[in-house]
């Protein structure tokens, strides 16, 4: 067992499970307090990937740009609560399914017709672009460890929010019972907007820093929705924790099975076998588990108590 | 203006009365989804075309009918059978794609058509699945990756790490390298297609090989992120990287935007470059940079090539589009004018034809481009010919 | 009663016009027309199976797709070996056998993966079937024997006693009376004393629960009878495209699928049947016109669920719906 590559793919999968959980907590904010399935929330991610990656040739400056296109993607969020998802609240699941699933449709052929089919490539700063060596063999690129340092950041800025401030009472308030806190006093369609906007700029950030890994391109918010949905089934819908674990373990499985299912087939099978059978496994890896999760405990790991 | 067009009128009612005054083409290719990028160059390659061959071929005028693939090979023989259902055309030419391409070939020979690819070439359609009417303009897949590993062989490379995608291309081309590279193979890593663009594992994992160089395939816009992480992931200098179909001129400009030094001195084999001396290469490039402002690719060359070969046909029978033996020697006696400079069809009916080393470089213009190193070799069938009972 | 309502007439003359009008394309030579028929009937089939549990039953299953990819795999891994041998146990080109193979493999599958999700409620049963669905699609990508991704081309169709599937018109009818018997079967189903209980644990599942039925039960039995019958819907897709592929399987296909039965109206007979009608000819038609057609269909599919109460078949219903 080569223990340095083992600590390099831990990191990677650390990577990948904050990625997914920028995505994850704005989609489980939305889920859990305005009850409301949001399929094209992938889609916001792509604007945002596409959105910072057009500031950033712009502006010349990538962190400029990023610090730019969030709140616009904050905008877009806002736009689609007040144009489609405000209508749908009183509708069932089902509904909020299909609605979302057509504006996917929408989503990406708009940005199609906008950025064209190539994508974009983000260039990033000097200082962003090269290497660390942790320890001796263990060398990471700067910008997955910056995805990284982003990533808890953000995520310890929502624990607090949720659990510290007022707003964050009110969002747990509103999940519970709506009728009450229109009660207060409180306009709760505002609120209920401003979570979806803040759903959307997460989701939009996360677009923005895969962009100078991946380029922006037409197609990666159908493939990232799927597996947040896995996400947050398995941490249990609306809780914050449970996106978080839940971001991790599967960001953890996706890279540990990418790196060493292969070996692990090899025990068994041909090697050219092990080679095209590794990859599908482990993107199938992580149904079993959430299938598995769901078995046992239908609500998901982390079950919201209010509910 | 109302003349004119109750002109117009009365002549598209005439020729859709006389049926031959026209050769219909059904061209597939990529329209949609992020693989238009690819798409949108052969469109142009075959514009091109059109426009050189003055809109006919011998005395037919060229209808053409463009027909999406979605990416996806179901849509693309959904799309070839309405060609030939529908608008039942004469060839059905185009097909980037190698799993496209094997899930309409059906379609399209068993209706009697002629099938042009102008780019896939899967090793089942060079061997077992051959067909009299198919004719590549293109390769076959494993051909040009064996050239690259005759070229690691020259180089003195010793040991190699290969990632690739899980597909029908991605395999063959796999299988290419392999089967000249004479060093070792240290490990091979199939990513799931098209979906996966996120390569971090990959390269930690090839990086820990401790492999004296790196070969990958990643066409279209898996490329671009592949050779922006191979660059953040620093290997440059410990681990060179050999490439096939990954670089090419549709990503070449985004890399020189974005800034991606690294891309600068990486080599690949290929058939065509556009930097080749000959008549037809130099009015294509010419004409193509002045109407794009941007270099063609090898997509678009071969997908111009392939409108000249149907030429020769149509133009060696007279425009009897009836006459398809007569059309097939002709293709097969292969006397148009390629952009690849002369070249012969194996028995298989896929090219034997010769393959250069290209390196990139920045341009006499500042455009970063390719030109060719040397000639790797002078041109051999492909692997899978001796399967082909024809 | 005894009047035909409009509900009634719709159902008929749609029924009737699947009936007359593929033939006459073949006829007048627009063979292409008849495809476009063969494929909007069978995934009728696969929105008529869908609508058993998802209008009738309440349970709204997101991976519908793999049944219809399993039938499909049905046809095309027997065949794929008699073609190119191997695996001689299920070598074979006969017809009753990938049929056999398609109904029972489904209806394995619903039975294991219903008993699973059916304990869950709601959005996280949606999720778990969507999570069973993208299992199947990787499962068929992982093997490499089926050309994984790449898909499996059927080179010989199923050879079935009495029927030609090589004759576009002979398939084309056995895929019509199919749907004609998955409808009456799914009205039977619907009104019997099962179909009841079925409908009553739908609007209420404690009340039927203290009424002494095991809804869990009625629910599974009536999942594996919808998986069974979208099987079968996939073994004439099989037959019709001869191209699989697990891109059958894939999520964003499960999707049209529910759209189908929503668009058209669920928990009524004609419903699905309309409602892929519908689908597949806007389908055609957009796509005609432009590579970017996606956008005028996301728009319509947002239009249907924002304003169209019960789906299409919700307009034709009187004052009482």
């Amino acid at each position: 067992m080569d223990y340095t590559l083992l600590f390099v793919q831990v990191l990677n999968g650390l990577q990948l499970g904050l990625l997914l959980f920028l995505v994850a907590s704005g989609l489980t904010l939305v889920f859990g307090i305005l009850d409301f399935v949001n399929l094209a929330h992938g889609s916001i991610y792509m604007f945002g990937a596409f959105i910072g990656a057009s500031l950033t040739l712009l502006l010349g400056n990538f962190l400029l740009a990023v610090v730019i296109a969030v709140p616009l993607t904050g905008v877009l969020g806002y736009g689609i609560e007040r144009l489609l998802a405000r209508n749908l609240y009183d509708k069932d699941h089902l509904d909020h399914v299909l609605g979302s699933f057509g504006l996917i449709l929408v989503l990406d052929t708009a940005a199609h017709m906008i950025w064209g089919p190539a994508g974009i490539s983000v260039p990033l700063p000097a200082w962003l672009d090269g290497q660390v060596e942790l320890f001796a063999g263990a060398v990471i690129p700067t910008y997955r460890l910056l995805i990284i340092a982003v990533g808890l950041a953000v995520a310890g800025g929502l624990l607090w929010l949720v659990n510290y401030t007022k707003l964050g009472m009110l969002i747990r308030a509103g999940a519970s019972n709506r009728t009450m806190v229109s009660a207060l006093g409180i306009d709760i369609q505002t609120l209920f907007a401003l979570v979806f906007a803040l759903g959307a700029m997460l989701a939009g950030l996360a677009g923005m820093l895969i962009a100078p890994i991946t380029t922006a391109s037409i197609g990666m918010g159908g493939q990232i929705i799927i597996t947040t949905f896995v996400v947050i089934i398995i941490g249990g819908i609306g809780s914050m924790k449970g996106a978080f674990i839940g971001a991790i373990i599967i960001g953890l499985i996706d890279t540990l099975g990418r790196s060493f299912l292969d070996q692990l087939f090899e025990l068994f099978m041909s090697e050219s076998a092990a080679e095209t059978a590794a990859p599908a496994v482990s993107a199938m890896m992580i149904y079993i588990l959430m299938a598995a999760v769901l078995a046992v405990r239908p609500q998901g790991l982390f079950p919201p108590k209010v509910r | 203006m109302k003349k004119l067009l109750s002109a117009a009128l009365a002549a598209t009612m005439f020729t859709g009365l006389a049926q031959a005054a026209e050769v219909k083409i059904g061209y597939v290719t990529t329209l949609s989804t992020g693989g238009a990028v690819v798409g949108n160059d052969v469109k142009k390659g075959v514009e091109l075309a059109i426009e050189h061959l003055g809109g006919k071929m011998g005395d037919l005028d060229i209808n053409l009918i463009w027909g999406d693939d979605g990416f996806k090979p179901e849509t693309g023989k959904q799309a070839t059978d309405k060609l030939v259902k529908q608008d039942n055309v004469d060839f059905v030419a185009g097909y980037v794609w190698s799993n496209v391409l094997l899930a309409s070939r059906k379609s399209a020979l068993d209706a009697g058509k002629f099938l042009i690819g102008s780019n896939a070439g899967p090793g089942p359609i060079a061997g077992k699945l051959c067909h009299k009417n198919f004719f590549s303009t293109s390769w076959q897949n494993d051909q040009a990756t064996m050239a690259m590993g005759e070229v690691l062989n020259q180089k003195g490379v010793k040991s190699i790490y290969i990632i690739a995608p899980n597909y029908a291309a991605g395999k063959g081309m796999v299988a290419g390298v392999k089967r000249t590279f004479k060093g070792d193979v240290l490990g091979t890593d199939m990513t799931t297609w098209p979906t996966q663009l996120d390569f971090s594992a990959e390269l930690a994992k090839a990086k820990a090989s401790g492999a004296d160089a790196l070969w990958v395939f990643y066409p279209g816009k898996a490329g671009g992120a592949f050779m922006k992480q191979y660059q953040q992931a620093g290997l440059k200098d410990s681990m060179p990287l050999y490439t096939s179909f990954t670089v090419d001129a549709l990503s070449l400009p985004k890399f020189q935007a974005a800034g991606f030094n690294d891309v600068l001195g990486t080599q690949f084999a290929l058939q065509w470059g556009p930097s080749m001396d000959n008549p037809q290469n130099k009015r294509f490039v010419a004409d193509f940079r002045a109407k794009h402002d941007a270099f063609p690719s090898f997509y678009a060359a071969q997908a111009y090539d392939s409108m000249f070969l149907m030429d020769s046909a149509v133009s060696a029978v007279n425009g009897d589009l009836t006459n398809m033996d007569g059309m097939r020697d002709a293709m097969m006696a292969n006397t148009y004018a390629s952009v690849r400079g002369d070249y012969s069809y194996g028995n298989n009916h896929f090219p034997i034809q010769a393959y250069y080393l290209r390196e990139v470089v920045v341009g006499e213009d500042g455009n970063w481009t390719t030109k060719i190193v040397q000639t790797i070799s002078e041109g051999q069938a492909d692997p899978y010919a001796k399967d082909c009972k024809m | 009663m005894g009047k035909i309502t409009k509900i009634g007439w719709v159902t008929a003359i749609g029924m009737v016009a699947l009936a007359v009008l593929p033939p006459f394309f073949l006829m007048t030579g627009q063979a292409f027309y008849l495809d476009l028929a063969t494929r909007l009937v069978i995934l009728a089939i696969a929105a008529v199976s869908l609508n058993l549990i998802l209008g009738f039953g309440g349970m709204v299953s997101f991976g519908h797709a793999a049944f219809i990819g399993l039938g499909a795999y049905a046809v095309g891994i027997p065949a794929h070996h008699a073609t190119w041998g191997g695996f001689d146990l299920i070598a074979s080109y006969n017809g009753l056998l990938h049929l056999a193979l398609a109904i029972g493999i489904s209806a394995l599958f619903a039975l294991i993966t219903g008993a699973i999700s059916l304990r869950t409620k709601g959005v996280y049963f949606i999720m778990i079937t969507m999570a069973f669905g993208q299992m199947a699609f990787f499962l068929f990508q992982s093997l490499d024997v089926y050309n994984g991704d790449d898909g499996l081309t059927i080179d010989v169709r199923s050879e079935l006693p009495w029927i030609n599937l090589d004759e576009p018109l002979q398939l084309y009818g056995l895929a019509y009376v199919s749907l004609v018997v998955a409808m009456l079967l799914t009205r039977m189903i619907v009104n019997s004393r099962f179909g009841m209980v079925l409908q009553g644990a739908k609007g209420n599942d404690e009340r039927m629960v203290t009424l002494g039925f095991n809804t869990y039960f009625y629910r599974l039995t009536a999942y594996v009878i919808s998986g069974a019958m979208c099987g079968y819907s996939g073994f004439l897709l099989g037959n019709f495209t001869t191209f699989i592929s697990p891109d059958m399987m894939h999520w964003t296909r499960s999707g049209e699928l529910m759209f189908m039965v929503i668009l058209g109206g669920a928990s009524t007979m004609f419903g699905p049947v309309l409602g892929s009608s519908v689908f597949i000819l806007v389908e055609e038609l957009f796509s005609h016109f432009t590579v970017f057609w996606h956008l005028p269909f996301g728009l319509m599919l947002i239009g249907v669920v924002l304003f169209i109460r019960g789906g299409l078949m919700g307009l034709f219903k009187g004052k009482r719906g």
